[in-house]
């Protein structure tokens, strides 16, 4: 007789918490090769409302803490992700319907990308700040400073390399992330947020909502107190132009959903740019 | 130190405004390393008593009864029912429409502190704020403890702030004058030393940090900020000013940390329940578990002591 | 009654130390191959702590042969991705072991286990991951889009932060793509030991790290060895000149951090109480054994006296005893002969006419000690105006002006550190724009962080260690120094 599995059940992942869909909805997860995978929550406006919520607190208690501690507890997600490779190799493999050796490179990625994004976060304000040479006795200098809350459309098809290639570049520098998981391929995710609750990462700072992201994008992105967009994940054209458009309300900025779909690529520094906003100070110099 | 600093209005604005500057970081700075302090055995043993005699035991609560107050008289008199060795603390704080309540409980035996000037917000007018001291004193107070107002302080209006202090001590007759300032409202460390002079030169016998019923009230870069103004203050004047830590101080590791900071700030002379106090509740309750675990040697647990 | 500190002692307990050290080459500890050894002692009771081996010139071509060819073999063309990961393990594995890497540290340099335990072992850790961190993003760093290692990298270091300046040394060394030797200091060889082993615990490819443990003559046989490509000291100013002579005319990079005479500069309106702390930090945290000590304090005479009597009661508080106590603010001085050199100076100051000042502290009968002393009426002509004297003696001269202070500051061969304090944050600037000093703390001092370049002007040296300015010294896209 062999053994009856205990099987996981995926829910929403908000302020910390795994909390079910206010809704009380579900959708079925197929695989790749069309067998039932799992239910997983159907986020609904109102989850995506108390996920903003929290990812303002997240936000205030990340911004806070010291750059070095952020590069700490993301090396600490890579440490506790690098626990569970196999079970991430299980989940993308059966998801993307690949290989388990394609699926274990990518997972090997994702766990060195996120090591890679670790290491960036006590150096985006050197490389990207800057003291300014202005034509008088000031001191004047530039800082970039995270934008706060950003909404985030993970891409459809890379449900961990792609999902960790959008999440890590925002959160890096302080901000906070509502992430609207692969429809089809969530379940990933779920797992990276466990990993997320179990590193010190702070509550509210990731939030992941599985389900429909036409259905709640247009919500999030007309939201006042959402500061940035990322639409790397919406593949419709028109979905991504109405969310350009809702976000124009409260001239909330947008990532124009990317031409990439190699997400091994390097990603060079254009996706933590994409959520900073630069602040210039002037000091007079004198006695 | 009477007519001092001269000028008046002006003389006293340009005095408290010339006072050194707080560099916040450092006074955090500072404050923690002295928290890094390793207190043991013997010096622990003889921390956490003092701490146990400069408790004023508090309750301030909207819903305190004569029934409440009695309990918390009993235990003020005898913080560990089953070790008579145990001190007592410096005194109760309560307020004062029972402050005859607390006299009748405790006798001679520990102070009677009473809140009052309109305690904790301070919105009332002075005469309202002179009649709440003397109805307190004349109940049975022998020490009372004031709030400054500081909507005046925050905008500048010193001379109101003297003046009130002077006349709440004038109130006081021979009860001994606290004046807090409410540190969580004044929230830099720079209006902190302000504050302090001003209390002291306008005739305090304590400062106080806090009411304790706001979000932020004692905390060490405040305290050692109120410990340097009063070692200063020493140096011009020859007095003695006391300090009391008032609100969220629960445990006795905390209240340790402060008796490092008095020693070391102010100096041993003010490591006395005549210079130093806590306003506190629950830190008792922990203070009494610590001495139960250094003379038995093993942890204590709430069992072994009572809650009033 | 008083509130007097029991005693509070850290435990010895949880570090290990052997009776006898080989020298770490090619991953393997090996005895140096003339067998010489020599002793290291706990400064504060002269207890020899431990032999080691004292490297000669067969085991320096040992180590260099060995650093070569793991750079060529392995380091030098593995991903900057891989070389990242292992520089990762390092820095946690200084973090699990740092209790034990505490108590070894203060006892084998002096210092009070309170700063090795707060201040050294954490920067340590925190370097090692500030670069593990660079390593596969070199390219970003404003040095090309490429950049090269440069080898083999000998590098030689102090006593006065054991651990920590190893790391400042390594971790940008190998995070950029080069393998080292390193000789720690003839007194402090205990930490780099322990170093080695955690190389080994975190798996890194033999001979990337090497360490080499002896006096002066393993390290000038180390920076004079052909087979290097760069070297890398900190240390006296007299042996950085030596140094510089060698590598004339070859092709090694260098890069030199020496001694100072830092002046810490107090306005009338500084923040006092915070303006103390800094002064007694910038002078007396670790013994005043710090290049970028601030062993000339700068005040400006409207309130010179004042802030000489808080001064003088503030150190009156200071705790001079046990390093291993948990209270003690001033360890032991690392040996007999700097303790003569200390005792050398401050009798200059004595006999040239400056008026001594001791906090009053009991000395313990055994070990090397000196309590902290202010000299008060220095001027610029004094000894203890110009020599750096690496002990916990403050010399204090007075200014008028902004202008003043910034002449008398810079009035030195030496430009490593300078403090300014003052509320004026226009004046903060202005000063900072003219001294002549690699590093300024303005309301503060004694800070470092790996992302904060470090290194000094002048005499002082030259090269930056931390931050993006440090990477250059390890890599070749940089001409010239």
């Amino acid at each position: 007789m062999s053994r009856v599995e205990v099987r996981k059940t995926y829910k929403l992942f908000i302020g910390g918490a795994f909390p079910r869909s206010e809704s009380g909805r579900s959708y079925e997860v197929m695989s790749a090769h069309g067998d039932f995978l799992a239910n997983a929550a159907k986020a609904s406006r109102k989850d995506g409302r108390d996920a903003v919520v929290a990812a303002r607190k997240g936000h205030a208690a990340w911004t806070s803490a010291t750059a070095y501690n952020r590069g700490q507890v993301l090396y600490r997600v890579a440490e506790v992700m690098e626990g569970r490779r196999d079970q991430f190799i299980e989940e993308v493999a059966t998801a993307e319907g690949i290989d388990r050796d394609v699926a274990a490179a990518q997972v090997d990625a994702a766990i060195d990308r996120w090591v890679w994004y670790a290491g960036w976060a006590d150096k985006v304000a050197q490389v990207l700040g800057s003291s300014n040479p202005v034509a008088g006795p000031y001191f004047n200098f530039s800082i970039p400073e995270p934008c706060g809350v950003v909404v985030a459309v993970a891409p459809q098809d890379s449900s961990l390399l792609g999902l960790v290639s959008v999440v890590a570049p925002i959160i890096v520098t302080g901000n906070a992330v509502v992430v609207i998981a692969s429809s089809a391929r969530p379940l990933p995710s779920i797992t990276l947020s466990e990993v997320l609750a179990t590193s010190d990462v702070p509550a509210g700072v990731v939030n992941v909502l599985t389900g429909d992201a036409a259905e709640i994008m247009p919500w999030l992105a007309s939201h006042a107190d959402v500061d940035a967009l990322d639409l790397a994940g919406v593949d419709d054209v028109d979905v991504a132009a109405e969310c350009e458009r809702a976000a124009a309300e409260t001239i909330t900025r947008v990532r124009r959903p990317g031409t990439t779909s190699d997400w091994s690529a390097d990603p060079g520094m254009g996706a933590i740019r994409n959520f900073l906003e630069t602040k210039t100070v002037w000091h007079p110099m004198g006695r | 130190m009477a007519g001092w600093p001269e000028g008046g209005t002006n003389g006293l604005r340009a005095f408290l405004h010339g006072l050194p500057g707080v560099d916040e970081v450092g006074a955090q700075g500072r404050a923690a390393a002295l928290g890094t302090r390793s207190i043991k055995t013997s010096a622990k043993v003889w921390a956490v008593d003092m701490s146990i005699s400069m408790v004023d035991l508090t309750t301030l609560e909207g819903m305190d009864t004569v029934g409440k107050v009695r309990a918390l008289c009993a235990k003020a008199l005898r913080p560990d029912p089953m070790d008579r060795t145990c001190p007592s603390v410096a005194a109760v704080c309560v307020y004062g429409d029972l402050a005859g309540v607390a006299r009748e409980c405790v006798g001679d035996a520990v102070h009677v502190a009473a809140v009052s000037t309109a305690f904790p917000s301070g919105r009332a007018s002075l005469e309202v704020k002179l009649l709440d001291t003397a109805e307190a004193v004349s109940a049975g107070a022998d020490e009372i403890d004031m709030v400054i107002d500081r909507g005046a302080f925050l905008s500048g209006d010193y001379t109101k702030v003297f003046e009130e202090i002077q006349a709440v001590k004038a109130a006081c007759g021979d009860a001994h004058l606290k004046v807090i300032l409410e540190t969580g409202e004044l929230q830099t460390l720079d209006h902190v030393r302000r504050a302090s002079w001003l209390a002291m030169i306008a005739g305090a016998d304590f400062i106080k940090t806090s009411t304790g019923k706001v979000t932020t009230n004692a905390t060490p870069p405040v305290t050692l900020v109120m410990l340097e103004a009063v070692r200063d203050f020493y140096e011009v004047s020859g007095r003695r000013i006391g300090v009391k830590a008032a609100g969220g101080i629960r445990t006795a590791k905390d209240a340790v940390k402060y008796l490092v900071l008095v020693k070391e700030t102010a100096g041993e002379e003010w490591l006395t329940p005549d210079l130093f106090r806590f306003g506190a509740s629950t830190l008792l309750n922990d203070l009494l578990m610590q001495r139960q675990r250094l003379l038995t040697g093993h942890y204590s647990g709430p069992n072994y002591v009572t809650l009033d | 009654m008083t509130f007097d500190y029991a005693p509070a002692p850290e435990s010895r307990a949880v570090v290990d130390i052997a009776s006898h050290y080989g020298l770490f080459i090619g991953g393997q500890f090996v005895d140096a191959a003339s067998g010489d050894a020599l002793k290291t002692v706990n400064p504060a009771t002269e207890e020899v702590l431990a032999e080691v081996s004292v490297a000669g010139a067969a085991d320096v071509d040992a180590a260099v042969l060995a650093a070569r060819r793991a750079f060529d073999e392995v380091w030098g063309g593995m991903p900057g991705r891989d070389r990242a990961k292992y520089l990762y393990r390092i820095a946690r594995i200084i973090q699990e072991r740092s209790r034990e890497l505490a108590v070894l540290e203060t006892l084998d340099n002096g210092k009070p286990i309170k700063e090795s335990r707060d201040v050294d072992i954490p920067l340590a850790a925190a370097h090692f991951f500030y670069h593990a961190g660079w390593a596969d993003k070199l390219g970003y760093a404003g040095y090309g889009s490429n950049p090269k290692p440069l080898g083999v990298a000998g590098q030689v270091i102090p006593w006065n932060f054991p651990l920590l300046m190893l790391a400042w040394k390594i971790a940008p060394a190998l995070a950029c793509g080069n393998t080292v030797v390193l000789k720690p200091a003839e007194t402090t060889p205990l930490t780099a030991l322990a170093f080695a082993e955690i190389c080994q615990q975190a798996g890194l490819p033999d001979g990337v790290v090497n360490i080499l443990t002896g006096a002066g003559e393993t390290g000038r046989l180390l920076v004079e060895h052909s087979g290097i490509d760069k070297v890398a000291f900190t240390g006296s100013t007299e042996v950085g000149r030596q140094i510089m002579r060698a590598v004339a005319g070859t092709s090694k990079r260098l890069t030199l951090e020496l001694g100072g005479k830092g002046a810490n500069i107090v306005f009338d309106d500084a923040p006092i109480d915070q303006a103390v702390e800094g002064i007694v930090n910038g002078i007396y945290f670790n013994q005043g054994h710090v290049c970028c000590a601030g062993s000339r304090l700068l005040v400006q005479e409207t309130i010179a006296d004042t802030l000489i009597a808080s001064l003088k009661r503030r150190l009156g508080t200071l705790r001079l005893g046990d390093p291993l106590d948990k209270n003690t603010d001033i360890g032991a001085i690392n040996s007999a002969a700097q303790l003569g050199r200390i005792m050398d100076l401050a009798r200059s100051g004595d006999d040239e006419g400056a008026e001594r000042w001791t906090a009053p502290c009991a000395l313990p009968d055994r070990g090397w000690w000196f309590p902290p002393t202010v000299f008060t009426g220095v001027s610029q002509a004094h000894r203890i105006a110009r020599e750096e004297i690496f002990g916990p003696v403050l010399s204090v001269l007075t200014f008028r002006t902004p202008d003043e202070a910034v002449e008398k500051a810079n009035n030195t061969p030496y430009g490593l550190s300078a403090g300014i304090w003052t509320e004026k944050g226009s004046r903060i600037l202005w000063m900072a724009d003219r001294l002549r000093d690699g590093v300024i703390w303005a309301n503060t001092f004694n800070r470092f962080d790996p992302t904060s370049p470090f290194g000094g002007y002048k005499e002082s040296g030259f090269g930056r260690e931390g931050g993006v300015a440090g990477l250059g010294a390890y890599l070749s896209a940089e001409e010239g120094r």
